[in-house]
């Protein structure tokens, strides 16, 4: 019988590796999401020409050639990075692309009226965007943004291949050392499924705590 | 480093025999997600309660958890209780089972949008549940479904270059293995960049027509 404790512990530190990457690329995201759409929602040419150009570079583009890239090729350009850092730049960037397109929704899913209501109230563009639209807005993001969170929870298992030592990479040195394979892909199967189910749990709290007052204002 | 043009015509015959195969797992890989999506969507319908709890918790594992796992999953522990798969097999069932999840929830809107009246009719018209499935609801559920669906395969696409973890020579791993060779990196992942690019915005463009095409067709 294999002494599964110590494995264990291996496990518990690329949980919390797989953890960390997660918040971090998470931050990440929501600053590029909301730059990105933003700037898609610009009044001015370039911003909206550069915002598209990120989002279509990185929707197009696999997430697991991006961190190879970042991995690979940047420290060749004389940019070198960490395998944490390649990672949490290749996840936030990634998702933020797609949840830049999150954003522009959320804020284009708000009422005409809304809009009018800011002129009326003599509110400047970014006044009315951070005290009327925002709020709103991101009620309607919430739920959306959280399905993007779970994606990039998945997506960090891809960082074992950059030699980062979490979930699916401690699985790997757990198979190697037992030679038993169906315990350690068990397990972290189920860790990673227990980390998404408290993502969608936290983020339907989130939800219901934003929504207070909100009530028959919308829809 | 720089970038070296006749290293890239050296190494292009190389990355085209792995495009083949990337694009023969998307290929096999969609056919087989749009076959389990129908198969999961059709059994959380069943009046059998333990079969669509079943299949329903089962789809939500597979969609919490991330694919790179699955795939290690299905190539390294389906050996030891004796199911021996080739690499793409390993591969493409991987990809089929995991995105047929996602699948599964268009095909639940589109059949859920399939007005009361035309079940009614065909309760009126005295057919059997099977008649009414393959005659009344499926074909008009498929066609409003044809551009989600086709988001999900290109989603898919770009999940490919996972199946480089277990062994797979598709575009990603032999990008790899020239690079490995050569130690140059710059250029052949570069150009595995590049291709998913190209063709995702291809895709882009054909997602839109698709989205134009049978919005005319339902109104």
């Amino acid at each position: 019988m294999t002494q599964w404790s110590g494995y264990l512990g291996l496990i518990v530190q690329g949980a919390l590796v797989t953890i960390e990457l997660t918040l971090m690329g998470s931050v990440l995201a929501l600053i590029m999401a909301f730059l990105a759409g933003m700037g898609r929602l610009s009044r001015f040419f370039v911003l909206r020409a550069l915002a598209t150009t990120y989002i279509e570079f990185f929707r197009g583009t696999s997430i697991f050639v991006q961190l190879f890239f970042a991995y690979f090729v940047l420290p060749l350009i004389g940019i070198e990075l960490t395998p944490l850092q390649a990672g949490v730049l290749a996840l936030g960037l990634n998702v933020g692309a797609y949840a830049a397109e999150v954003v522009r929704g959320g804020v284009q899913s708000i009422g005409r009226e809304q809009h009018e209501a800011c002129v009326a109230l003599n509110l400047g563009r970014w006044q009315g965007m951070r005290h009327v639209i925002l709020p709103q807005a991101f009620l309607v993001m919430l739920p959306t943004f959280g399905n993007n969170a779970i994606e990039l929870l998945k997506a960090t298992s891809v960082v074992s291949l950059i030699s980062l030592a979490d979930l699916t990479f401690q699985a790997q040195v757990v198979r190697a050392q037992t030679g038993n394979t169906m315990v350690p892909f068990t397990t972290i199967l189920v860790i990673y499924f227990i980390l998404a189910l408290l993502l969608s749990w936290g983020v339907r709290s989130l939800e219901r705590r934003l929504a207070r007052g909100l009530d028959g204002v919308r829809v | 480093m720089e970038w070296d043009w006749n290293f890239v015509w050296q190494i292009m015959p190389t990355l085209i025999q792995g495009v083949k195969i990337t694009i023969l797992a998307t290929l096999l890989g969609s056919m087989l997600a749009a076959v389990v999506g129908l198969g999961i969507a059709l059994a959380r319908r069943s009046p059998n309660k333990a079969l669509s709890r079943t299949v329903g918790w089962g789809a939500e594992f597979i969609r919490g958890t991330p694919l790179l796992v699955q795939l290690y999953f299905i190539f390294y522990v389906l050996p030891d209780i004796g199911i021996l798969l080739p690499p793409l097999v390993a591969g493409v069932i991987g990809l089929g089972v995991h995105y047929g999840t996602y699948t599964a929830e268009v095909y639940r809107a589109g059949i859920d949008n399939v007005p009361r009246g035309q079940w009614e009719a065909a309760k009126a018209c005295n057919l059997s549940a099977r008649h009414t499935w393959t005659h009344i609801i499926i074909p008009q559920a498929i066609p409003p479904m044809i551009p989600a669906l086709a988001n999900y395969f290109i989603a898919m696409f770009k999940e490919t270059p996972l199946l480089s973890a277990i062994t797979v020579l598709e575009l990603m791993n032999q990008a790899k293995s020239v690079a490995n060779t050569y130690y140059r990196y710059i250029e052949p992942i570069t150009l595995v960049g590049a291709f998913f690019l190209i063709i995702s915005l291809c895709s882009v463009v054909l997602l839109r027509w698709l989205e134009r095409r049978y919005d005319k067709i339902e109104r």
